[in-house]
């Protein structure tokens, strides 16, 4: 069956297989230099949501799609603004913390 | 497509708005995901002398459990092509393993939450692990919500026939489904592969 729907579906989870094992070898092996782990993790992370959107969730840039593309673009929005956000303000609020927690070991 | 705007081509077909406001649906879920995911990530230190991830996760289970969700988003994908050609033998066979490999995963996951609990590292064991049950049992619950959906879809297929209304739901659940492994994609990387490092 050569058909051009099954042919996406197949193309995403070959590349979906292959990223997710890249995944594996970095948060394993040596692959990386240990400090740029985190990184690699985050951009394979993001490559692999980039391919279930086009591949699996059909993304494209046609015209029927503008409007599923501008609301996804929202939501991006608002969930790095929740996430970013809060690890913002709580490293910040425990910056804030600390003299307090010094305070308490002087004191103990 | 017509060379004239989009705006002069008229109502928007019910495929597209059905599928649209579904879309917009995902979207909140995935804001909701964020805030636990938020949640995860400032809690990840806070073990309370417990133990952390390095010392919980079994990256075996994880992978196993990553392989049933990709290869049954693939089958779930196949599902739909076969339903839109009205082919019910293939059909069938896809969607039920879409449900198999869904409900290995869930099994996987259940077994893994009753090693950790077993462990005594359960919810209330830190403030890490409360974060780690609600985030990774959320997605678990999307998961079960998603195999009984599946289970009516399957048996309004087979009760009326590949109908229009019926392949926009098959639609939608797709999309369900495929978000989820989107979600999934975020906690293995954040939760379970930056865990165990």
């Amino acid at each position: 069956m050569k058909d051009k729907r099954v042919a996406a579906y197949t193309a995403g989870l070959a590349l979906a297989l292959l990223l997710t094992a890249a995944s594996f070898l970095v948060a394993r092996g040596s692959l990386l230099w240990a400090p740029g782990v985190p990184a690699g993790l985050a951009v394979l992370a993001l490559a692999q949501m980039g391919v279930h959107l086009v591949f699996f969730l059909n993304m494209s840039t046609g015209p029927d799609n503008t409007n599923n593309v501008l609301a996804l673009a929202f939501g991006v929005l608002i969930a790095a603004l929740v996430v970013a956000g809060t690890l913002w303000i709580m490293a910040h609020l425990n910056a804030n913390m600390a003299p307090s927690r010094t305070l308490m070991e002087m004191g103990r | 497509m017509s060379a004239q705007p989009a705006s002069l081509d008229g109502p928007a077909s019910v495929q597209l708005t059905v599928a649209y406001g579904f879309w917009i649906f995902l979207l909140s879920d995935i804001i909701m995901f964020s805030a636990l995911f938020a949640a995860y990530a400032v809690l990840v230190g806070q073990t309370a002398g417990g133990p952390g991830g390095r010392e919980l996760f079994d990256l075996h289970t994880v992978a196993v459990e990553t392989l049933c969700l990709l290869v049954s988003s693939y089958t779930c994908g196949l599902g739909l092509v076969a339903s839109e050609d009205r082919v019910p033998a293939r059909f069938y066979g896809f969607f039920a393993l879409t449900f198999a490999l869904g409900a290995t995963f869930l099994v996987l996951e259940i077994s893994e939450f009753a090693r950790l609990i077993g462990a005594s590292a359960g919810p209330s064991r830190s403030a890490f692990l409360s974060a780690f049950f609600a985030l990774v049992g959320l997605h678990g619950v999307h998961i079960a919500a998603g195999l009984l959906w599946l289970c009516f879809l399957v048996a309004q297929f087979a009760v009326k026939g590949p109908q229009a209304f019926l392949r926009r739901r098959l639609g939608c659940f797709a999309l369900f489904w495929h978000a989820l492994d989107i979600v999934w994609v975020g906690l293995l990387s954040l939760v379970y592969l930056m865990g165990s490092r």
